[in-house]
């Protein structure tokens, strides 16, 4: 069952870790960002039934949560992928070669940047400056900074749907 | 060479645990300033050593504590932000402490914490530093079970506790006071200033926003004095700086090196020159929001007033170096993409008009442009100053199209008349 399918809302395990994340502030809905990443790492992206327990468990309207939820680059309001690859688009990368590296995936993938592989694989997305100049062109796999990319690294680090996975 | 702020950090291995820290000195200037020192002695001394803030604005950290208010009746809450949102391009250096040394922060974090009489401190920290979120969450584990947070830390009545904030990933968040809005819960919008956050900031408290490098020297100020950290500079801005490089150099890379470092020595020495078949055309000399210098720049000492003689910014001192194969009207392009996409979106000369410049950098790149697009460019210049927008976003934008349509005029007029990017071609 895919969890987009799901309507089911929150568990009790999770409500109790949002309310020890939105102890860490002044007020509960300065947890926000926190909470929306927290229910993205357990469904890969934040659902809009997902959204409406969020604002009610911290006191916020749904307008506003979702004016919040759609500001940040990381938080998914649509399903993605079981990997989520961030290629970095910024200057050092640019210089060197990261445009090279996007072609190939597209090929490779088949998709365009802000897509999905049709079997649910891969998200590829372009991604600001990570802090990762000095191995520039870099990327980050799920959670996995990589850097000194070239189009065999990217190979290896991406297997193909049909091949064995990571 | 003194080395303090990397003394411990051992590239490629993980950062030192809280044993051995203390094996090579940590937590000795914590136990000094809380056991022996009155936050107004730790204020003086910082503000003796003119260390500056390394966040990009180059603001004296000691004057900057110093109006946080003392003695309020009743007393008010006061909070610590460490800023490490690091997402200027071409900026590797608050990663490099995070992950090498994360409790030289932790301890920084509790002397200053101290200083200004903040019991609670926020490490806003980047979405995408996974490794740097990891490595803190594990020193303040660790920190607490010794005692150095919680409450009465060594026996001085001082209570601290440190959170990990983990910000949703947006440029503007580093701004310190959209920072606040997003600590806040909101759209990080910037806020006007005044009122200032040391009076009112986080919930309306009086809040101290400082970057990670400019925090991670506190400790080593404490045990060695203000003189020390001046000596360690070349001139007249004291201690040392994390410079970086990044582009066709041979040697990419980061190094602590004396404040005032020349741009020659960092290219040249460090950075051991372009790579065969390259040459040096243009720098930003630190991150994307810096006004391009040339090689005829080179000699400059790397520090706030120099490179600001030159029309540029020291900035994050993250040196990026364009050669003569990149089209530096493709660079310009690839940064106002980045200042773009990263608006927040509250004032509309930046909303509307980086698009528009993005636009025209688009359509002169690809052979599209005509000779006004450069008058329209230049107009941006003056319509997204300094003055005409909300934050310093806009502005930092404008800084290397300035520059460079100043440095590549030629470049740019080639791709009018040929109508195409003359370094497609290779
Ligand atoms: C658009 C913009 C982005 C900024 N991003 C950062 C950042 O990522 N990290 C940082 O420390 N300062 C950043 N700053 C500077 C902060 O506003 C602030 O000056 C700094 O955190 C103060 O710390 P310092 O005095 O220790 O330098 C940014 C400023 C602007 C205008
Ligand atoms: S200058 Fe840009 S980033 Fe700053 S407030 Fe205006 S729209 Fe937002
Ligand atoms: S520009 Fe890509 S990691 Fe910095």
């Amino acid at each position: 069952m895919s969890t987009a399918e799901s309507n089911s809302g929150l568990t009790p395990t999770e409500h109790a870790h949002i309310e020890m994340l939105s102890r860490h502030y002044e007020n509960k809905r300065s947890a926000c960002v926190e909470v929306l990443k927290y229910v993205q790492t357990r469904y890969k992206f934040v659902a809009d039934h997902h959204l409406s327990e969020i604002a009610n468990l911290l006191a916020m309207s749904r307008t506003e949560l979702e004016s919040v939820a759609t500001y940040y680059n990381l938080i998914f309001r649509q399903q993605v992928g079981a990997h989520v690859i961030l290629l970095c688009d910024s200057v050092s990368c640019w210089i060197m070669g990261r445009d090279k590296l996007c072609a190939h995936l597209r090929q490779h993938l088949g998709i365009e940047p802000g897509e999905t592989t049709p079997d649910g694989a891969y998200t590829l997305l372009p991604i600001v400056c990570l802090g990762h100049c000095d191995h520039a062109p870099a990327m980050l796999l799920d959670d996995e900074l990589h850097g000194d990319l070239d189009i065999k690294r990217l190979d290896e680090l991406l297997p193909l749907p049909t091949e064995p996975r990571l | 060479m003194e080395t303090p702020l990397t003394q411990n950090i051992r590239p490629g291995q993980p950062p030192l645990g809280i044993e051995d820290y203390m094996k090579a000195g940590g937590y000795r200037a914590a136990h000094k300033a809380l056991t022996t020192m009155s936050p107004a002695d730790i204020i003086n001394l910082i503000s003796q050593s003119k260390l500056r803030g390394r966040g990009g604005a180059g603001f004296p950290t000691g004057a900057k504590w110093s109006l946080i208010p003392t003695a309020e009746l009743p007393p008010t809450t006061h909070y610590l932000i460490a800023n490490a949102d690091e997402m200027e391009p071409g900026t590797f250096k608050d990663r490099f402490l995070l992950e090498g040394d994360p409790h030289q922060l932790i301890e920084a974090i509790i002397i200053t914490a101290y200083a200004i009489q903040a019991h609670i401190s926020y490490i806003f920290l980047r979405g995408e530093y996974h490794m740097a979120q990891r490595r803190l969450q594990q020193a303040i584990m660790e920190a607490a079970a010794k005692s150095y947070l919680g409450t009465d830390i060594l026996h001085s009545g001082f209570n601290l506790s440190i959170h990990v904030h983990t910000s949703g990933g947006r440029y503007i968040c580093g701004e310190e006071t959209a920072l606040l809005s997003a600590l806040e819960g909101k759209r990080a919008v910037p806020r006007a200033k005044p009122p200032f956050p040391q009076i009112s900031g986080l919930w309306g408290k009086p809040t101290i926003v400082n970057n990670v490098e400019t925090l991670s020297n506190i400790p080593h100020i404490i045990n060695n004095g203000a003189n020390w950290f001046s000596n360690l500079g070349l001139g007249e801005d004291g201690g040392t700086k994390l410079y970086g490089a990044s582009g066709h150099v041979r040697r990419p890379g980061i190094w602590e090196l004396p404040m005032g470092t020349s741009l020659r020595d960092i290219i040249e020495i460090h950075a051991g020159g372009m790579k065969d078949g390259y040459e040096l055309r243009a720098v930003l000399p630190g991150g994307a929001s810096t006004s391009f210098l040339t090689p005829e720049h080179l000699d400059v000492a790397m520090n706030y007033a120099s490179v600001e003689k030159l029309g540029s910014r020291l900035g994050t001192g993250a040196v990026i170096a364009l050669d003569q194969k990149t089209c530096p009207v493709g660079m310009i392009r690839n940064l106002e993409h980045f200042f773009a996409q990263e608006s927040c979106g509250w004032c509309t000369p930046c909303r509307d008009g980086l698009p528009w410049v993005e636009h025209l950098l688009t359509s002169i790149e690809s052979g599209e442009g005509e000779e006004e697009d450069l008058e329209i460019l230049q107009q941006h210049l003056g319509l997204l100053g300094m003055g005409r927008t909300f934050c310093a976003h806009a502005p930092g934008a404008m800084a290397p199209l300035a520059s460079g349509l100043k440095y590549f005029r030629a470049d740019f007029e080639r791709h009018i008349h040929e109508k195409h990017c003359p370094w497609s071609e290779k």
